[in-house]
């Protein structure tokens, strides 16, 4: 090897030779030990490493995908669903998949023919998803848009088109606070629970009342699909499909009809209404006007949608019925009656309205001037000045005990999302709460329902349903809870035989709420109307003017009064008083007994407003949109942030009677003749029992309507 | 005698049925690339082979004289066409290495190597005993080195220019140069190399050497190949998925499945078992290879053997650890196997020519112990 190395010796011919054996064998050594190395290197990744790899490229070959499964339906009381699955096409993308985003995204905005504000809000949401999270680009497809996208996959990696199950509420806004909505999970929702069906395309969880309420009972178990994929995706053969379990049904104790019935005979109000089985506590209805179509809410909140739901007063986001606090005003009284009756004051006694009564020096007013007044009289004539009277005799602080073992001020046991308990005012509450001395006006003030009073829709039927029983009934709204408290006898018979005649009168007697007669002969409505000041005399008259100034109209009310089967509240927002409120208790009272006949008087009324309440809102969605054109802003891109607002501002809201609760209240007009009936009552035939007779062929049942706010896709 | 004819028996079978084995085997795998097809991989596999398999023969006949008389031409000839290719690349605005003849594509760089170890077997079969010690072994040599590599480097093509200088340095290196010399060229390049890897290399290639010592730092990207690959070859086992049941391979997985990891294609579906018989079989070859430059007495015939093996091994040993994730990722394809006409022409032109050296060193009398 020292070859040609040292100096002054000759190199031969001989000398090269054996120079060239020396290394080529050297060369040969070599290769035969990088061969030996290579084979060595093979037997560990095949033989010593063989299982690691066998289950990457196991890994690599077997996609395991998750079949969302179907959920639960939601049944009303008589089984017919409130909401459904509905077989659909849909297409989601994957932002941690997309290579081209933007061009992506357009891509299918053109197949899909989405509109600008579609896009804006697909767009956006693909920006804030977290990568690994499915954004929902458009369900509901028809077949042709579905294929039009799965032909073109291999060019859109990180689009998921998908056949499957979506969700589907027949009577859309009629049931949108009831039951809620679903949507995708977001974030915070897929760590919290660690689980890979939250970011399965096509999966949805409760995002509000029920649907959030009973989420592991309506979930059900997902299926599973495995399939043999090719590197880019492409499926190239299933292995093995594991079916889903769909998940357990929700029976409700709501009267579907009836739930939509009464939401579309609130009609333009904003309003609630709160029907109660008299029997077991079951909550028959809880509908809430305006309202959203959860529908349409499933794919995430466009942003169109949701600044017209934004931008109306009448804050179709909130559930009146739970978060709608109102001073219950007049409707109290039978109730303060019923705690009068218990502290042993006589009906028969009588007092003397003069407009008003004095008490001590000061005068407080009356809505009338009633005369003689007993306690049958003081109800059906809801005549004030017998309540500032009684209460300053017995005591507010009973009173107001009273009010809250009849379920005022309470939240009950219910499977919501949250509700408000409202104010019963009292000497003790007024102290800790505003460190201020209970004065004699508070009494006068809380007697007639005003002052610091307030009171959600579900509590005013609460006590209306005891009331009418004499039992502590409790509502229910699932099936599957026992009802309770039917058996507990709160009030002797003969107090509630009284407060049912009086209550009856106001309505069929001399009071002050005779245009809500039942179109029956046999059957008779009892109730109580309420009037409750929001603002100042000095502000409005309660009648016109602003709307945000106007009275709000209340009625609570059983029926038949003698063997009360159903009781329920209405309470009409700034309806302008009581006229607002009764005939819309009426009417869904006339349902009940009725179907046909309730139909037939909502048909006369809708034809006037423009369709039913699904129809209207998709009309407004159109024209808002139309009008509103591409300086809509975003939707926040959390719905949790959107009912936060919502909460917020009913909680607000509910404080703008405090105002005026430091002074004694000048009341309101009660009485039926003299109230300025608001449009939608002047159809409703004036006096007559009967409703106006529209064309025989109309079906019987409220059809429920179908699809929900069309989205442009 | 022997019942088998003499021009049959005198063939060089250590080397053909190995070989045989080789293009066969690569046929099964290239069909199961294809998805169980002899198209487009299989068929033209083997119709190629048979091609260039006449023409190694036609290569085996030449005598001597005309080999050594037509050496340097064929190497300027080769040289011109690179620089033509260049040219052409230039003008095209792009980097293009390849002539094409209809029939197949012509990489002028792959005819390099076997030109570049004729002209230096050709260089030292010349030149005279005393002056290999001597500047004057040293500098036409790395001229004739230099000049190809520059052009294939500017191509770029990192992995031919390596293949060039190992060829050209094996000759060197059996040539007999003085073994410091050898020693200082290692030191020098393990300094160069880090300079010029930080500014030489494309940052492609760059990321590729990355990628190579941490494959599973991006397991998407660059280091896809390589992961895939040894999946693909891990999953194999001992025996095999079974032929035509890989799935890396069908379902896409394994990039370049019928090129340059054709050796994971067949490592999957025929398991160890299946990489022993190809390893086994280049050894065979290579060492029949070097028997014949050992054998021969020509010093140009010898450097001409064992260059011309050397070549062939470099592809291979290159290739296979590659795939085995013990080297980069460079474009260089297995030897009678992977599909492709370049590499087949290049390797069967070093078939042909230790043929031909096989041939000579029976007609120089001496008792041919191999064969």
């Amino acid at each position: 090897m020292k070859l040609g190395s040292r100096k002054g010796q000759p190199t031969t011919a001989s000398m090269l030779d054996n120079a060239f054996k020396r290394r080529s064998f050297l060369v040969a050594g070599a290769m035969g030990g990088i061969g030996t190395l290579l084979a060595a290197r093979m037997g560990y990744i095949a033989i010593a490493e063989n299982e690691r790899y066998e289950l990457e490229s196991e890994s690599n070959r077997v996609n395991l995908s998750l079949i969302p499964p179907r959920r639960g339906w939601i049944l009303d009381r008589n089984g017919a669903p409130l909401a459904s699955n509905r077989a659909d096409f849909r297409v989601d993308v994957i932002p941690d998949q997309l290579v081209d985003a933007s061009g992506t995204l357009s891509a299918l905005g053109r197949i899909l023919r989405l509109d600008e504000a579609a896009m804006a809000d697909v767009t956006k949401r693909v920006e804030d998803a977290a990568g690994f999270q499915p954004v929902e680009i458009a369900s509901g497809l028809d077949y042709e848009d579905f294929a039009a996208v799965s032909v073109r996959l291999p060019d859109l990696p990180g689009v998921v088109p998908q056949r499957g199950f979506s969700r589907h509420y027949p009577t859309g806004p009629a049931v949108g606070h009831l039951i809620g909505y679903v949507g995708p999970a977001n974030a915070e929702e897929y760590e919290e629970e660690g689980n890979p069906l939250l970011i399965t395309p096509g999966f949805k969880i409760g995002k509000d009342a029920l649907e959030r309420q009973f989420e592991q009972d309506l979930r059900g178990v997902p299926g599973a699909r495995r399939v043999e994929v090719t590197a880019s995706g492409r499926i190239v053969q299933e292995l093995e499909t594991r079916e889903d379990i769909q998940g357990d049904p929700i029976r409700l104790t709501i009267d579907g009809p009836l739930q939509d019935y009464a939401a579309r005979r609130i009609g333009l109000e904003s309003g609630s209404c709160v029907v109660m089985d008299c029997e077991n506590g079951d909550i028959l209805c809880m509908s809430s006007m305006p309202s959203f179509d959860p529908n349409s809410f499933s794919q995430g909140i466009g942003r169109v949608e949701y600044a017209m739901l934004r931008d109306d007063d009448r804050v179709p986001l909130r559930n009146k019925v739970l978060k709608g606090l109102y001073p219950p005003g007049s409707t109290v009284k039978p109730m303060h009656c019923m705690a009068f009756l218990k502290a042993g004051i006589d009906p028969n006694r009588t007092i003397t309205c003069g407009g008003g009564v004095r008490i001590g020096n000061r005068f407080f007013n009356c809505w009338g001037n009633h005369g003689q007044v007993d306690m049958a009289k003081g109800i059906y004539q809801s005549c004030d000045s017998y309540f500032y009277r009684m209460a300053l005799e017995v005591g507010f602080d009973k009173v107001a005990d009273f009010a809250k073992s009849i379920g005022m001020g309470k939240q009950f046991d219910l499977p919501v999302i949250s509700q408000f308990y409202g104010t019963v005012p009292s000497p003790s509450w007024l102290e800790e709460k505003y460190d201020r001395e209970w004065q004699a006006y508070d009494t006068a003030n809380a007697s007639i329902g005003q002052g610091y009073y307030l009171a959600n829709p579900l509590q005013l039927a609460v006590m209306t349903a005891r009331l009418a029983t004499g039992r502590h009934l409790n509502p229910r709204l699932t099936r599957s809870n026992k009802s309770t408290g039917a058996d507990q006898i709160d009030f002797p018979e003969d107090h509630v035989a009284y407060v049912r005649q009086a209550m009856s009168d106001v309505v069929n007697g001399p009071g002050t709420a005779g245009r809500g007669r039942l179109p029956f002969d046999d059957i008779l409505m009892a109730g109580k109307t309420g009037t409750a000041q929001v603002v100042s005399l000095s502000k409005s008259d309660g009648k016109s003017g602003p709307w945000k100034y106007r009275d709000h109209g209340l009625f609570v009310f059983f029926a038949p009064f003698d063997k009360p089967k159903y009781a329920g509240a209405v309470v009409i927002e700034h309806g302008g008083g009581s006229g607002a409120a009764y005939p819309i208790a009426r009417d869904v009272m006339t349902f009940m007994f009725d179907p046909q006949k309730g139909m037939d008087a909502l048909r006369a009324l809708e034809e006037q407003w423009g369709g039913t309440a699904q129809e209207r809102l998709t009309r407004k969605y159109i024209a808002y949109a139309t009008a509103a054109g591409e300086a809509v802003p975003p939707a926040p891109s959390r719905d949790e942030e959107i009912f936060d607002l919502v909460e917020a501002e009913a909680r607000v809201a509910a404080r703008q009677s405090e105002e005026i609760a430091n002074t004694p209240i000048t009341p309101r007009d009660e009485a039926n003749p003299s109230s300025n009936t608001p449009p939608p009552d002047s159809v409703a035939a004036p006096g007559t029992p009967a409703a106006p007779q529209p064309a025989a062929s109309d079906a019987p049942t409220p059809a429920p309507a179908t699809a929900g706010t069309p989205r442009p896709q | 005698m022997s019942v088998i004819p003499t021009p049959v028996a005198r063939q060089p079978w250590m080397m053909l049925f190995p070989l045989f084995i080789l293009i066969g085997f690569g046929g099964l795998v290239l069909y199961s690339a294809a998805g169980g097809s002899l198209d487009p991989y299989a068929g033209s596999h083997l119709l190629r082979f048979g091609v260039f398999l006449v023409m190694a023969i036609v290569l085996s006949l030449f005598p001597p004289d005309i080999v050594k008389l037509a050496a340097y031409p064929v190497y300027v000839l080769v040289l011109i066409l690179l620089v033509v290719v260049e040219a052409i690349g230039f003008v095209g605005g792009g980097s293009q290495r390849w002539l094409n003849l209809g029939f197949m594509q012509l990489q002028p760089s792959e005819l390099m190597k076997p030109a570049l170890v004729l002209v230096l077997a050709r260089f030292y079969g010349d030149l005279p005993v005393g002056m290999i010690g001597t500047w004057r072994a040293l500098v036409p040599a790395g001229i004739l080195i230099g000049l190809p590599i520059m052009l294939v480097l500017a191509q770029p093509d990192l992995g031919t220019s390596l293949a060039i200088a190992f060829g050209g340095g094996v000759v060197m290196f059996l040539a007999g140069l003085p073994l410091r010399w050898f020693l200082m060229a290692g030191a020098a390049a393990a300094v160069i190399a880090p300079l010029a890897f930080f500014f030489g290399l494309q940052p492609y290639q760059q990321r590729r050497v990355f990628t190579f010592l941490d494959p599973e730092n991006d397991p998407l990207g660059d280091g896809y190949h390589i992961t895939q690959s040894k999946i693909a070859i891990g999953s194999g086992g001992f025996s095999g998925k079974g032929f035509n049941e890989g799935t890396q391979s069908h379902l896409h997985y394994l990039p370049e499945p019928h090129t340059d990891f054709i050796f994971a294609t067949m490592a999957e579906e025929w398991g160890f078992i299946g990489g022993v018989v190809v390893i086994g079989c280049f050894a065979l070859i290579l060492y029949w290879a070097l028997s014949v430059a050992r054998n021969s007495n020509d010093r140009f015939a010898k450097l001409l053997a064992a260059g011309m093996g050397a070549t062939i091994f470099f592809y291979v040993a290159i290739n296979l650890m590659m795939v085995m994730g013990l080297a980069p990722v460079v474009g260089i394809p297995l030897p009678f196997m992977s599909h492709g006409g370049s590499s087949m022409l290049t390797n069967m032109i070093c078939i042909g020519t230790l043929m031909m050296v096989y041939r000579w060193n029976r007609q120089q009398g001496r008792k041919g112990m191999l064969g």
